[in-house]
């Protein structure tokens, strides 16, 4: 069951990724972000990391893709044209594809997983409940917690002053 | 795992049956209250004074003529309804009615579904039913819709800020984020009188909070006076111009679910869920006695002279009344009504709340709208979750 709903939000995660470089509209590109967004949500459910899931769906599937989705109505964007492939995609864009997937084949069977390796499998793991997340980010990541608030203040101040009018 | 399959598949279907019932006759409700408060009488002509009226609606809708924008985008035309209803209906499976009781079999609670993250979905769902009506406004290749699905993105984004600040502080005082559990907190009462909702709740009760959430909520489910995005004078309807037939129905369907959905999200914060404004023995009764005099109105009303068949469909309804009255006062059966009824007359109050409103104020312009959302609405959700915050480090103990 478990492995069933697991292949099930993989392959929609890799089609949706597929379908998002092959389409021509940015339109269906971005929904298809969308869609790869949501399946990672249901892997990380499927992972019993709840909190993040839910975040994930919240700032990624709705707050950023809709800005997304608006500044591509907003600019009424059409089809994407095609250019033509040039020269280096052409001759090396398939061997670079597939030395890339072999590596990361090489990669995964040669890392050395911890010995205690919990099945996929609702409930299985239970760390990443509300309070877990809570505790640890106000505990054991304090410090680049706070740093990536003032971060994100910077960032919003940045804005404010890009924003503002010209004042004679 | 069978008790839980069975029970589970029995409460889907009564929750989806009744959902889809309240729907249909909030619309009957709306019309109805919204022509009195403008000195109209509403649909009477389908059934004693209109109640048929949804019924026929649908049958209408049914058999309309389903027509398709010539250079609109196909695929995402058809998407669009389908997405914004799914996701309208989704919510309500979260939403817990009532306490644990007692069923053949076993206990269960009054709930389709517990999330440890129940509030949290309500928002990823809601943050993501906007593609519905973005979508139908850009696929339309209308610049009516066009202008409706714009608006109604940067409305609900705005007003996104201020409904999830404001919802962090009843959370804070009942320190969870499943639905059951926040719920569960607002038992009780303060000298056996007042009850422990959080809009009464030490340290810092959440009435301006309730109040910021009731108006945020107006503008995310796109109602008066926030209907932007099918203000008719401006856009015709907005980003469902194009839509006929089964298509808009989803539309309107999705906008009372939405609406539905904020009402309960709001009782279970703010208004205590199914725990009842005075404590248990005298409470249980509320309801029984509201449904004799409700019958007792309509006895006396069929003896006056009114419209024709009024003094047939008056008795009956009356011996209805009578009849709920009778069945909320058996003790083996108020253990499961009495919850479903505090809670079902919360949520009623307040999607009450909502057609009154539409049918009191105008609607805003658009740069009111933004400027309401930024100025105003945004910093005093920002102001009351710091002083609850603040009272709730302060005072751990008042609750």
């Amino acid at each position: 069951m478990d492995s069933i709903l697991f292949i099930i939000a993989a392959v929609a995660a890799i089609g949706c990724g597929l379908n998002l470089v092959l389409q021509k509209h940015p339109i269906s590109s971005a929904l298809s972000l969308i869609g790869v967004m949501s399946s990672l949500a249901l892997l990380y459910l499927l992972l019993g990391a709840e909190f993040i899931a839910m975040a994930q769906m919240i700032v990624y599937g709705g707050a950023v893709m809709v800005l997304f989705i608006f500044v591509i109505m907003l600019l009424n964007a059409g089809t994407e044209k095609r250019s033509d492939k040039s020269l280096f995609a052409q001759i090396a864009g398939f061997p670079l594809l597939a030395v890339l997937v072999v590596l990361l084949a090489f990669l995964i069977r040669e890392t050395q997983f911890p010995s205690r390796i919990l099945d996929v499998k609702f409930g299985s793991w239970v760390g990443g409940t509300a309070e877990a997340i809570g505790m640890k980010l106000f505990s054991q990541f304090l410090l680049p917690f706070e740093v990536v608030s003032v971060l994100i203040l910077i960032a919003i101040l940045g804005a404010v002053v890009l924003a503002q009018k010209e004042v004679d | 795992m069978t008790f839980f399959l069975i029970i589970t598949l029995v409460k889907i279907a009564i929750v989806f049956a009744v959902f889809m019932t309240t729907l249909a006759y909030l619309q009957w409700v709306e019309r109805k209250v919204l022509a009195h408060i403008q000195s109209r009488t509403g649909p009477l002509r389908v059934g004693p004074h209109g109640l048929l009226q949804p019924l026929a609606d649908v049958f209408k809708l049914l058999t309309k003529e389903d027509l398709m924008p010539p250079h609109a985008s196909k695929f995402f035309y058809l998407l669009a309804p389908f997405m914004a209803v799914a996701l309208a209906l989704v919510s309500i499976s979260i939403i817990p009615f009532g306490p644990q009781v007692a069923v053949p079999g076993g206990n269960t609670f009054m709930q389709v579904g517990d999330l440890n993250v129940g509030i949290l979905f309500v928002l990823a769902v809601a943050a993501v039913s906007v593609y519905g009506i973005a979508l139908a406004g850009w696929s339309s290749n209308n610049k009516y819709s066009l202008m409706g699905g714009l608006r109604s993105s940067a409305q609900m984004i705005s007003y996104e800020l201020p409904f999830t600040l404001v919802i962090v502080s009843p959370l804070l005082l009942a320190n969870h984020l499943s639905f059951r559990a926040i719920a569960d907190s607002q038992a009780g009462y303060y000298w056996d009188a007042i009850p422990r909702w959080s809009i009464f709740q030490l340290p810092f009760p959440q009435i301006f909070g309730f109040l910021i959430f009731m108006i945020a909520g107006f503008a995310e489910t796109n109602r008066i006076p926030f209907d932007l995005p099918e203000a008719e004078n401006e856009l015709v309807a907005g980003f469902h111009t194009e839509y006929s037939s089964m298509k808009f129905a989803c539309f309107f369907m999705a906008e009372y679910a939405n609406m539905v959905t904020i009402s309960c999200v709001a009782t279970i914060l703010f208004l205590g869920g199914w725990h009842p404004l005075f404590p248990a023995p005298y409470s249980n009764w509320v309801p029984t006695v509201m449904f004799l005099l409700v019958a007792l109105w309509l006895f006396v009303q069929s003896t006056k002279i009114g419209r024709k068949g009024d003094h047939i469909t008056f008795p009956i309804f009356g011996f209805a009344a009578v009849g709920l009255a009778l069945l909320f006062a058996i003790p083996f059966l108020q253990a499961y009504l009495v919850p479903i009824f505090w809670f079902g007359a919360k949520a009623g109050f307040i999607l009450f709340t909502y057609i009154w409103i539409r049918g009191t104020l105008p609607r805003f312009r658009y740069d009111q709208l933004m400027h309401f959302a930024w100025t105003f609405l945004f910093p005093c959700a920002l102001v009351n979750l710091l002083l609850t915050a603040l009272m709730v480090a302060l005072f751990p103990n008042q609750k």
